[in-house]
């Protein structure tokens, strides 16, 4: 009985311990394919359904997401100047914004095409890109890179790369804006507010 | 020089004066708020023009447009316009020393306009020559050329001055302005704006979600964006 409760637990020690160690590439290549067959098969989502691609988004991408990275890198500098509890409160509002903003994006997703680019890393390696496209008929493929870092929990995406466009630094004179203006409290005001308008729109 | 040449020559002279002088304007009038955008108050004046030519006529004629047009026939005017920019793309590529790259551009002209019947049809791209994205602009960038601020132009939209004066160059290299006669012309001009435009409308409702400045937002997405080109995709990081 012992013998077999032992080799239960190993069992699962290994399986969960080499699924936190998938490997980048793998977990964006699996995270995406599961995401794209649920909207595939969705009408609602596809009809563009806010409530259940957030949802979605919920379930299974923000998991593998580090929201707080993801503000500190949006903020810069004046990061370091929030207090936790600022901290904290940002990071909330950002991840309302961010989540609701960009989900909705994939309730366009009709037959596009992802494309995996090749992927590289060393051993030692903490922080990576991956790279992968966007391939539709009638138009040029569209860049979309994810940043990621290692973390005890497995890799953790802290930034998205459109176009070379990044939806997070894409914010930083925003932010940068609304602090010269009002502080970091006015800055979570300014998020709030706006995902407060947002979501009265539904 | 025969006439056409002349013509051309003038018309080029006036686009490079034009050019010239709004720079120069534009400089003189240049304050230090911020580093990357010091016509900020002149930009914001045109970015509210813009958004009314926009919202009244641009998006509806694109959203129009988008609805009465099957995919297939949308594919194909996307298309037919990408393969008439091939050349120039490759010429540039050529300029700014990837001759490989060029190479597969003048491939993607030939097969396109052969096979792929004018370029309806992007049959090289299903052979795996991939499309560039390679203008005037960038090739002044990549020959050292810094790029002179930000600024938003009526109906073309957000240019630095370096890639003003390189869109001015591009038009001189663009097929679709040299077609003739001009009623033709303006006709494909305006059909690829509207495809354009069209092809823009998705991230419409994106932009206005996420963005807390509307105006900041696509100047520093249009910045980020133009850096990654001139890196051809991989752009050198930078510091937090």
């Amino acid at each position: 009985m012992m013998k077999k409760l032992f080799s239960l637990l190993l069992t699962l020690l290994i399986s969960s311990a080499a699924f936190a160690q998938e490997a980048p590439d793998a977990l964006i290549q699996r995270v995406t394919e599961e995401v794209l067959e649920i909207v595939r098969k969705d009408k609602d989502i596809q009809n563009g359904s806010t409530q259940k691609v957030v949802d979605l988004a919920e379930k299974k991408v923000l998991p593998h997401f580090n929201f707080q990275h993801m503000t500190a890198l949006a903020l810069g500098k004046e990061w370091r100047k929030a207090s936790p509890q600022q901290q904290q409160q940002l990071t909330a509002e950002f991840k309302t914004l961010l989540v609701r903003t960009y989900s909705n994006a994939l309730t366009g997703y009709r037959n596009q095409r992802i494309v995996y680019k090749p992927f590289k890393m060393n051993a030692g390696d903490t922080d990576v890109l991956v790279r992968t496209e966007v391939v539709q008929p009638g138009s040029k493929p569209v860049q979309l890179d994810y940043s990621l870092e290692k973390q005890d929990s497995g890799w953790k995406v802290y930034d998205v790369v459109v176009a070379g466009i990044s939806l997070v630094t894409n914010y930083r004179d925003q932010f940068g804006q609304e602090v010269r203006n009002g502080g970091i409290d006015g800055l979570i005001a300014s998020i709030a507010a706006k995902n407060k308008s947002l979501e009265n729109r539904k | 020089m025969n006439q056409a040449m002349s013509a051309k020559a003038m018309r080029w002279g006036r686009r490079l004066a034009t050019a010239g002088v709004v720079a120069l304007a534009l400089a003189g009038g240049a304050s230090a708020q911020d580093e990357h955008d010091p016509y900020e108050g002149f930009n914001r004046t045109m970015f509210t023009v813009n958004e009314a030519i926009d919202t009244y006529a641009a998006k509806p004629i694109a959203k129009g447009y988008d609805k009465a047009v099957p995919l297939p026939v949308k594919a194909g005017v996307g298309n037919f316009f990408n393969n008439a920019g091939d050349l120039w793309i490759g010429l540039n590529g050529a300029l700014q020393g990837k001759l490989p790259d060029a190479g597969n551009d003048l491939a993607r002209l030939l097969i396109n306009s052969t096979v792929g019947i004018f370029g309806l049809f992007d049959v090289a791209s299903e052979l795996g020559l991939e499309k560039h994205e390679e203008d005037f602009g960038q090739t002044l960038a990549v020959w050292g050329v810094s790029d002179g601020g930000y600024l938003y132009w009526p109906i073309i939209g957000p240019r630095t001055v370096r890639d003003t004066f390189g869109w001015g160059v591009d038009t001189f290299g663009d097929p679709v302005m040299a077609t003739r006669p001009v009623s033709v012309r303006n006709g494909m001009a305006a059909l690829r704006f509207v495809d354009i435009r069209a092809s823009l409308l998705p991230a419409d409702k994106v932009v206005e979600e996420a963005a807390l400045d509307k105006y900041a937002y696509i100047r520093d997405g249009y910045l980020q964006r133009r850096r990654n080109l001139i890196y051809d995709g991989r752009p050198p990081r930078l510091d937090d």
